[in-house]
């Protein structure tokens, strides 16, 4: 995703708020969160935006680790972490608005949750 | 074909894409005017006569057409209207999906299409208001033979 | 002393063509606060990538919404394409700028009928749709459907439209402009219209920026940016600037969305007289493998689309980040401190797409 109007940063989780509080003094806004199941692990993408630049920042984290939430520094990010908490069943802390996991009510719990996870090989 | 009543419709929208919805308002615009068989979109079940509902049943908007289907007073007809409302659609496989509108409550016209046009619509409605007479009619005979047992 | 009480809006409500749930709670007549709750739409179908060859994705894709079903299917084509390193020839490209921008169209004069019907103007609301009509007419005729017409395949377009047709549209659309014209002014100058979105909803700037909002929504509020500056497809070879109004209120998201119409029939316009000879579409080859962003920018905002591929026929990843999401929060944050008559136009005013929200 290298291009002259985009760029993709990793972070370390632990140092995810930091680097979001420098975007937003900055003056960035926040674009979307996304996560993505991969073979043992969920990769994170906050997108960023000044202008028409884009800005991804990505790190992964395994099955039952915690995540920091940024919607006390980006208030419209509840709604995306509660739809990553919900569907992913990647537990996210201290959000500003909890659904506790009732935003989207589906029928299979975390229907994107990794594979090794449903199996109960997962952290608990 | 000779219609009793004004047969009122109530609209909801189950988990359609949209597409099937705005032909159904489509249908009431004077381009296709629905009106001139006395179908009147109303808001209130209690109000309705026809339950004209799209796309697919997931398990959070169950009970609402559960609930909705209750609250209509007898008789009544259920219209399907689209694919996904028939029995899923494109999103059949979709693990929110449950199926077409019949694994809720008793559907008895079905109007298929992917987005259905107005035309389709329009005689599913005007099917829906010849099964809603038959209904009434049923409906009058039952009540004239209790009568007379009682 | 107020009391408090909470009523109920939705998921059925006459005033919602979808369903949303909203728990709105008062003190007499105001709103202090409100919860909202979704997912009676939530179908899931960005997994359906799983079970679905990556060429017929696009058909789901462009199920995601009847309103930009040809935005959501082009932008999906538009992200594997780029993964592919597939370069569209030129006329397929001003052919998806002249459907995105009928898309427009008739998503905007929808949206100006629904909000007519809102504040209870039911004659307008019709005039709206009528107009409407004329455009969807203009995709029947070139492409057979009428909201879902699946003319986007993976490299290409499925179908061309002659030069006799595209003429044709550019004339019927100067027929409309001037339709357009006359209810528009209702909208802009009627007093009694304007009494119901003047001042409601106001939004800062400031507060746009910080709820990171798109679309006309955002662009009521002063800020100018539009997507399509980005100068995807063809919007690279055609001359429009971003259409902004510093109201920030109800009001002047309707007047935004006004003069939108007319900067998209004037797109139209520009792009049918630039148009290309050539072929629509290229063959591919292979599989895709490797991830892509896009941005467009959908009648209701900035729309994101993420597909992570991985040499396989099935995709590991579609996500959609459609703009409505993206000004839910906004939307819930302006109802606070309105009037319970204020909330429809608030609502109508973001132009609200639920099965977008959850796809």
């Amino acid at each position: 995703m290298a291009e002259s109007d985009r760029q993709l940063l990793e972070v370390r989780p632990e140092a995810l708020l930091e680097k979001v509080t420098e975007l937003k003094t900055r003056g960035y806004r926040l674009v979307q969160i996304c996560s993505t199941t991969l073979k043992d692990c969920y990769e994170m993408t906050y997108s960023f935006s000044i202008e028409y630049d884009l800005l991804n920042l990505r790190f992964t984290v395994k099955a039952g680790e915690k995540v920091p939430s940024i919607s006390h520094i980006y208030p419209s990010a509840y709604f995306y972490e509660n739809e990553i908490h919900d569907l992913f069943g990647v537990p996210i802390e201290f959000m500003t608005v909890d659904y506790k996991g009732r935003l989207y009510r589906t029928a299979v719990k975390a229907p994107y949750k990794l594979k090794q996870e449903e199996e109960g090989g997962g952290p608990k | 074909m000779k219609l009793s009543k004004s047969p009122w419709v109530l609209h909801y929208d189950g988990s359609s894409c949209n597409g099937c919805d705005l032909e159904i308002l489509d249908s009431t615009t004077p381009v296709y005017d629905v009106e001139r068989f006395g179908v009147v979109n109303t808001g209130n079940p209690k109000h309705a006569d026809i339950f004209l509902i799209t796309g697919g049943i997931n398990a959070q908007n169950a009970p609402v057409v559960k609930q909705l289907y209750s609250q209509m007073p007898d008789p009544k007809v259920v219209v399907a209207v689209g694919i996904c409302a028939c029995d899923g659609g494109v999103f059949k496989d979709c693990y929110n999906i449950l199926g077409g509108v019949n694994k809720v409550i008793p559907v008895d016209i079905y109007v298929p299409g992917c987005a259905v046009k107005p035309e389709a619509v329009i005689d599913g409605l005007r099917k829906a208001a010849e099964l809603l007479d038959q209904k009434q009619k049923q409906m009058k005979k039952k009540r004239a033979a209790a009568r007379k047992e009682g | 002393m107020s009391t408090r009480s909470v009523v109920p809006f939705g998921p059925h409500h006459p005033v919602l063509p979808e369903p949303i749930h909203l728990d709105l709670v008062l003190e007499d007549e105001k709103v202090v606060d409100v919860i909202p709750s979704i997912g009676f739409i939530h179908r899931g179908l960005e997994k359906l990538v799983e079970k679905r060859d990556f060429r017929d994705f696009v058909y789901v894709a462009e199920r995601m919404c009847g309103i930009c079903s040809f935005m959501h299917g082009m932008s999906y084509c538009e992200a594997v394409e780029h993964i592919m390193g597939v370069e569209l020839p030129p006329r397929a490209k001003y052919l998806r700028t002249i459907w995105c921008e009928l898309s427009r169209l008739h998503s905007h004069l929808l949206w100006l009928g629904l909000l007519a019907d809102a504040f209870g103007f039911e004659s307008l609301f019709m005039q709206c749709w009528r107009l409407r009509e004329k455009i969807l007419d203009m995709f029947e005729a070139s492409t057979g459907g009428r909201l879902i017409f699946s003319v986007n395949k993976i490299g290409g377009q499925r179908r061309d439209m002659d030069n006799a047709m595209l003429h044709g549209f550019v004339e019927k659309l100067g027929g409309l402009e001037e339709d357009l014209k006359g209810i528009t002014s209702t909208f802009l100058a009627n007093s009694a219209v304007n009494s119901r979105l003047k001042g409601v909803g106001y939004m800062t700037k400031k507060m746009a920026q910080e709820y990171g909002v798109a679309g006309p929504f955002m662009r009521a509020s002063g800020i100018a940016r539009d997507t399509r500056k980005l100068g995807y497809d063809a919007y690279g070879d055609l001359n429009f600037e971003p259409i902004t109004s510093t109201e920030g209120d109800c009001y002047a998201r309707t007047q935004v969305r006004v003069r939108e119409l007319f900067q998209s029939i004037d797109l139209i316009r520009q792009a049918v007289a630039k148009i290309p000879e050539g072929p629509v579409a290229v063959p591919i080859r292979g599989f895709p493998k490797g991830e892509y962003m896009v941005r467009v920018e959908q009648p209701r905002g900035e729309a994101i689309y993420y597909v992570k591929a991985n040499g396989t026929k099935f995709l590991d990843r579609f996500r959609v980040r459609t703009p409505t999401f993206a000004n839910v929060p906004a939307m819930i944050e302006l109802m606070k401190g309105c009037r319970l008559s204020e909330i429809p136009m608030l609502i109508l005013t973001i132009d609200p797409c639920v099965s977008c929200i959850e796809r």
